[in-house]
């Protein structure tokens, strides 16, 4: 698993991954009551907003960490949105994206940096 | 030099931080948002009883014999009808008859008022009030004295009377809106039975130099847990109660902020509120938009900002807050739309990140008040 310091998560397998938020996201942001899923077949761009993730205080954006096609969004999220509390870096996935560029995950993290960025904040 | 370092604190500052609260600015002030969490804070408070600290809000008293006119001066209530020993909610009204903010006034004594105002307007208000004082023949023997030294807590929740009886059963005695000067931990406390949630409970007015006291006693009690603003948010909405800065501002009058209540019809006859003409020809059918409460049926919760369109897709209006109500399970809104869409049971949609959702106006409150009422008779 790797990860953003926008605190998504995305687990590869070849040139498809699942993305979802991480732990500490879920944490700060509370309980999740809401998630708005990206519709199959949208191409994203990294960084770009794909879903939303909503507390009773706020909404928040989650950033695409990689580039390509989403060909699978978590429709379970609309019935069940604290899946993200509960177990964000699992069965509270968002989406599957296949890569456009499987370069771009030499970018991201792996947990133990992220762990190393965490205990910066 | 970073923001947080230009905020105040509450006298409670110390206390937040040892209980977890995340800080955030508002007002002006670094104040709690939550503790546990938003959603167990706003369930423990319909269920429970809540404690917040608003020591961030302001506080005034007014009083001598023109008091009752100064106030009548400045906002759209009749004071003189107001019996001593209760409460009334208040507008402190501009000239043109905007609205500059929002008041609690009690009179504990027959020619003292006290007074709970905005954070972020107080300032302005006392600068207002003490203006008037200074040049208005009503303000001859007033005296204003604005209470710094003086912290407010809310304790609210069914069970707040429960746990109010124990430490001052004097208070337990008083209905819904009714408010009095009692001994509390031997310091004299201003206590009113209202609040900001639509529920049962007390406002204390408490010295700031001993409220460290009274928090860590009425947390003693296991029934009492610190609520953060997180969930003061969403229990006020709950309860359709507005918000300065939100449901009304300068901008608007009463009348489309849905605040008849806070005007008397004594005084709508005297013809002598601020901004009279105005107020006059919107009662009468000028009106423009008005304060409505919506229910989303669909999508995503509806957020301050969220365009209001017709059922067939023509913009009308705004929603100025809005909510998932932790206590029904859906989304809550209000907004402002023109009176011709403002009717019970109209179908709305409201416009969240692009995309129309199903909307209607519904009756306030959302959610049903657990107030201490004296009873009829």
């Amino acid at each position: 698993m790797k990860f953003t310091k926008d605190h998504e998560w995305v687990e590869i397998t070849g040139n498809e991954a699942f993305v979802g938020i991480t732990a500490y996201a879920a944490e700060a942001l509370g309980d999740v009551v809401f998630v708005e899923i990206p519709d199959v077949g949208k191409t994203l761009k990294k960084g770009d907003s794909f879903a939303v993730v909503e507390s009773v205080k706020a909404a928040s954006d989650v950033y695409a960490p990689v580039s390509g096609e989403v060909i699978e969004a978590n429709t379970d999220l609309s019935g069940a949105p604290e899946t993200i509390n509960a177990v964000p870096e699992a069965g509270g996935w968002i989406a599957k994206i296949k890569l456009s560029d499987v370069s771009e995950l030499d970018a991201l993290m792996d947990r133990a940096a992220y762990e190393d960025y965490l205990s910066t904040l | 030099m970073s923001d947080s370092e230009l905020l105040k604190n509450t006298p409670l500052y110390a206390q937040h931080t040892a209980l977890g609260g995340q800080m955030v600015p508002f007002a002006g002030y670094n104040m709690p948002v939550k503790y546990d969490g938003v959603l167990a804070e706003h369930k423990w408070t319909r269920a429970e009883a809540g404690l917040f600290d608003v020591s961030h809000m302001g506080q005034a008293r007014l009083h001598g014999e023109g008091a009752t006119a100064v106030l009548e001066a400045l906002t759209p209530g009749d004071f003189g009808t107001l019996a001593q020993g209760r409460q009334k909610y208040s507008l402190l009204l501009a000239e043109d008859g905007g609205i500059l903010d929002d008041w609690m006034v009690s009179r504990p004594e027959a020619e003292g008022y006290f007074l709970v105002v905005n954070a972020a307007c107080k300032d302005q208000d006392f600068d207002i009030i003490a203006d008037f004082i200074a040049n208005d023949e009503a303000g001859a023997d007033v005296e204003f004295e604005v209470l710094t030294d003086r912290a407010l807590l809310a304790l609210q929740g069914p069970k707040a009377k429960d746990v109010m009886k124990d430490l001052c059963p004097a208070a337990c005695e008083m209905y819904f809106m009714d408010c009095g000067t009692f001994q509390l931990l031997g310091e004299v406390a201003y206590i009113s039975r209202s609040g900001y949630t639509g529920e049962d409970g007390f406002e204390i007015s408490f010295p700031a130099d001993r409220v460290g006291d009274l928090w860590a006693e009425l947390l003693s009690n296991p029934i009492v847990k610190p609520i953060g603003l997180g969930a003061r948010d969403s229990l006020r909405l709950e309860a359709g109660m507005p918000l300065y800065g939100h449901e009304m501002d300068a901008g608007y009058t009463l009348a489309e902020a849905n605040l008849g209540f806070a005007m008397n019809k004594s005084r709508l006859t005297r013809g002598d509120i601020r901004g009279i003409d105005r107020l006059k020809a919107q009662l009468d059918g000028g009106l423009a938009r008005v304060r409505v409460a919506l229910r989303v049926l669909e999508g995503p919760p509806a957020r301050e900002g969220a365009k209001i369109l017709s059922a067939d897709g023509a913009e009308i209006g705004v929603v100025t807050s809005g909510v998932p109500s932790p206590s029904l399970g859906y989304s809550i809104a209000m907004g402002f739309v023109p009176p011709s869409s403002s009717a019970v049971g109209t179908a709305l949609k409201l416009e969240t990140r692009g995309k129309s959702y199903a909307a209607e106006v519904v009756a306030l409150p959302f959610v049903a008040n657990g107030y201490h009422r004296k009873p009829k008779g």
